[in-house]
């Protein structure tokens, strides 16, 4: 099939801001955690990995989708198996039934083993499939957008934090590195096999050593110009911080409460929309103090409105569809019967298959000179 | 443009300042070469310019520093980043982020450069230090020059009137030190930056610089031409050495200057006959090693390529070669703690019985062959001195204070009771070593011991492993210094990608070589003169 020639927007290949994938990414989650109906699931877990399947970069981060795929079966698989031990009659189509562990009196109400029913099973699948569905969905965007790229475009409020955990990053491999010079070179002195000296032995060098390290970094990022505030008073960094904090906080709570329809609906979207502002105000406010530029910004563009709008829009459909007719969302089991497939609930899925179109191709690295 | 007026400092808790009462002016785009021994405080000069002594180590400075008229007192470190680029000994160290193009940045990203501005000096970075086809590689990935040629590539951004660089090439082998300082050579010649750079291998840098910052060591700092200050200074490369031993004024500075005086010097040694191999007292009868096709790999890198090599009883051999070329792989798989894919490795002790040190015990194996590794400090653990040489005598079961004997010997008169973090490079690596000589090893190997090793200090180990050898030991050091070399191996090896591809008497392999000729065997060519010893030695008769 030849290529359609694709609008200006979305034909150069360029890396699309982080940010978008990860609210497309929420978004689909969102419209997952809204329903137990395993077809609309099935759905969008096909999307999100079709979106992956054509968007994701060769780096070594991208490679963990089929990871998180595994760990959804794995929860589904768990969900099952402790339904089926704990409390397998839910209905009446008993499919067959385990030993039961007789219980003192005390603990009446609880069972464990017994009758099995058709029904226990399909709905431990449900929710297994749902938990395991929003997974997934946050799995591509850790997937779909560099961590460290997402890291470098935090807000100026929370960059010292960025950046404590971009060295933290590179910490670790060196870490390990000298831990494992260490430990070679105990050999030399010939005492390998006494355990109760490993830890002096190993982890006093290798702390050391780090030390050494930070300090040097210290002093290295220190006369490189790290930390200038010029002159901002102490007290007017305090009360930025408090806002960002404390906005973060509501956008949390907030956010909880939309997710969770049995929390009254104050905790939902007003709290998140009071958040937003707060931690907006926040972040205004620290930008205007800390005098840093970034080198090579991502851009928000017409792609990046694209995907993140098609992430919001599968959400938002799914809300109107939840309200509108709820039994299709959450099918029934009692009677037992074939899920339905509402037809505004699936095209809603369908439009989060947007940005494997939508989103601009990846750049190829371009092999300069040797690679070691 | 840097100015120190009657700069006192002295360090908390120390007895007596670090520098006294120094006055001095560097010009600028001058090219300053800062030297002395260890410990003289070379560092502390050079933090002071840009105020991380005392803003970020502690301490109490009398005086001012002023730095294009601004004054350190008011100044930290950070606010002078766009005056002041600071480059240290290890650049991985320094990274903060990881990537080339990111780090290049990291500093104007600070300084609040506008972002099409930052593109464009990114851009021009790149092209003036040579590295723009590493651009999107990971800093950990390259090669211990480029990271350091990214590390200056890192503070040049901020474009800084000044460049400090402490020991920059310290840490590489020759090519790559040769790469760093042919960069830092182009940014003083096209740009005019202003250089205040440390360095131990006067050699490399003496001919290039305009000044010569001389601490004798007793908190004083002496300005001057390094004519001038090489007719007294303590330390010296061997091309002033040798100009001092002929009696040249004034004193040559490069190989260049000294080989266009040399003519009377090499018609008074012709007479001489060169100086014969020092030692093949060793005959294979008297091998202690025997290695044979050696292999070690790392997945699909093959790290020694089936190497065969012995080492006799009472000869050093000094092993040399790139960074990456094997040769701490072949130790390690000498010693017997390495991985050793195949090959055969025999040590002989005593009564001609050989073993293979792998198949040992750690124990018994050190007591074959001992290894001084790169990082001698891995080695240590405890909070003194007194306590490792305790440790030391009971992991190799012998008697009490034989450690601290050797420690004694080595290097005398060492605090037994500071903490061996606090020894200087040269120190930490005796205690290593006499650590190592406790267990009393037929073989001995040591894993680039000069770094960061002053002309004293490697002529106090020359003198160590010439003893070493003499009591009957096999001694093998791997180095980058070729003066080192000269001074102290019978035998050189050359490793390349995992290969020997030399292997011979010191002076057959060393003198003809562009890359490994010592300064005096290039003066004296075709003569084959290794050292300012052997040539002092020769004419002492005639005197």
């Amino acid at each position: 099939m030849p290529e359609i020639r694709r609008p200006e927007w979305n034909r150069l290949p360029r890396d699309l801001h982080p940010g978008a994938w990860w609210i497309w990414a929420l978004g689909m989650a969102t419209a997952a955690s809204r329903t137990t109906n395993p077809l609309l699931l099935v759905i969008v877990i096909a999307v999100v990995g079709l979106v992956v399947s054509s968007r994701r970069s060769d780096d070594p981060w991208a490679r963990g989708f089929k990871m998180y795929l595994m760990f959804g079966l794995v929860i589904i698989a768990g969900r099952i198996a402790f339904r089926m031990l704990l409390d397998g009659q839910y209905g009446e189509h008993v499919l067959f039934t385990l030993p039961e562990l007789p219980l003192p009196d005390a603990a009446a109400g609880i069972r464990i083993g017994g009758p099995v029913s058709l029904e226990g099973i399909l709905a431990a699948l449900y929710d297994g499939l749902r938990l395991a569905t929003l997974l997934i969905c946050l799995g591509s965007a850790n997937v779909l957008a560099n961590p460290k790229r997402m890291l470098r475009s935090v807000p100026s409020a929370l960059y010292e934090i960025g950046s404590a955990v971009t060295v933290a990053l590179s910490v670790a491999p060196q870490l390990i590195e000298s831990a494992g010079r260490v430990t070679k070179a105990r050999r030399l002195r010939g005492d390998v096999g006494r355990r109760t000296r490993w830890f002096s032995q190993v982890i006093v060098p290798v702390m050391t050593d780090a030390l050494d390290r930070s300090l040097l970094l210290a002093a290295a990022m220190d006369s490189r110009g790290y930390g200038r505030t010029s002159g901002v008073a102490r007290s007017s960094r305090r009360v930025t911080a408090v806002l960002v904090i404390g906005g973060l906080l509501g956008i949390c709570a907030g956010t909880y409460g939309l997710l969770d329809s049995s929390t009254p609906w104050l905790i939902g979207m007003p709290m998140l929309v009071v958040g937003l502002t707060v931690s907006v105000i926040g972040f205004i406010a620290s930008g205007q103090r800390v005098p840093r530029t970034r080198y090579r910004p991502d851009t928000w563009n017409l792609a990046e409105f694209v995907v993140a709008g098609s992430g919001v829009a599968t959400a938002a459909v799914m809300f109107v569809s939840s309200t509108v007719n709820p039994g299709v969302l959450n099918p029934s089991l009692q009677p037992l019967s074939w899920p339905p497939l509402p037809l505004m609930a699936t095209v809603g899925v369908l439009i989060g298959a947007v940005p494997a179109w939508a989103a601009p191709v990846r750049p190829k690295p371009r092999v300069q000179g040797a690679p070691r | 443009m840097i100015e120190f007026r009657d700069v006192t400092l002295t360090y908390p808790e120390a007895a007596k300042p670090t520098l006294t009462g120094v006055n001095l002016e560097i010009e600028e785009g001058e090219l300053c070469l800062v030297a002395g021994r260890t410990g003289v405080g070379k560092s502390t000069l050079l933090g002071c310019i840009n105020g991380l002594v005392p803003h970020f180590t502690g301490g109490h400075l009398r005086g001012a520093v002023l730095v294009d008229g601004r004054s350190t007192a008011d100044h930290p470190p950070r606010e002078l980043a766009e005056v002041v680029g600071v480059v240290g000994q290890d650049p991985l160290a320094g990274f903060v982020t990881d990537t080339v193009e990111e780090e290049l940045a990291y500093a104007m990203e600070q300084l609040a450069v506008p972002s099409d501005v930052m593109r464009k000096r990114v851009e021009e970075t790149l092209d003036l230090l040579g590295i723009a086809e590493l651009r999107s590689r990971s800093l950990r990935s390259l090669s211990g020059g480029q990271q350091q040629r990214v590390a200056i590539g890192s503070v040049l951004t901020a474009h800084p009137r000044i460049l400090v660089l402490d020991e920059p090439t310290s840490a590489l082998d020759p090519t790559a030190a040769e790469e760093v300082l042919g960069a830092i050579m182009r940014l003083v010649h096209d740009l005019g930056v202003t250089v205040v750079i440390a360095e131990h291998r006067l050699e490399r840098v003496l001919q290039y610089a305009d000044r010569v910052l001389y601490l004798p060591g007793d908190g004083s700092v002496i300005s001057g031409t390094p004519t001038e200050v090489m007719e007294f200074s303590e330390v010296a490369p061997p091309v002033v050495q040798l100009g001092r031993l002929a009696g040249w004024s004034p004193l040559p500075l490069s190989v260049r200057d000294a080989r266009r005086r040399a003519s009377e010097l090499r018609e008074a040694l012709e007479g001489h006959p060169a100086p014969a191999p020092s030692t093949p007292n060793g005959t294979s009868s008297d091998a202690a090693l025997h290695a044979e096709g050696v292999l070690v790999t790392y997945g699909d890198v093959v790290a020694v390529r089936k190497v065969d090599l012995d080492l006799f009883a009472g000869s050093i051999v000094a092993m040399m070669g790139r960074n990456g070329s094997g040769k701490s792989s072949l130790m390690w798989a000498l010693q017997g703690s390495g991985k050793r894919d195949s090959g055969t490795i025999r040590v002989f002790s005593g009564q001609g019985v050989a073993e293979d040190p792998a198949k040992l015990s750690s124990r018994e194996a050190r007591q074959r062959v001992g290894l001084v590794p790169q990082t001698p400090g891995d080695l240590l653990y405890l909070s003194t001195v007194a306590a490792e040489c305790t440790q030391a005598d009971v992991d190799a079961g012998a008697e009490a204070g034989e450690c601290d004997r050797l420690l004694e010997r080595l290097v005398p008169g060492i605090d037994r009771e500071i903490h061996p973090r606090d020894l200087s490079e040269g120190q930490r690596l005796a205690l290593v070593l006499a650590i190592q000589l406790t267990a009393s090893p037929a073989v001995i190997l040591l894993d680039e011991p000069t770094r960061g090793l002053d002309y004293g200090a490697k002529t106090n180990l020359a003198k160590i492993l010439g003893e070493l050898a003499a009591s009957g030991r096999a001694v093998m050091v791997s180095t980058h210094d070729v003066e080192f070399v000269a001074t102290c191996a019978d035998r050189v090896v050359v490793m390349a990608q995992g290969e020997v591809v030399a292997n011979g008497p010191t002076a057959e392999v060393v003198v003809a070589s562009p890359a490994f000729a010592p300064q005096v065997a290039k003066i004296l060519y075709p003569s084959e003169w290794l050292n300012v010893a052997q040539v002092a030695h020769a004419l002492e008769p005639t005197r």
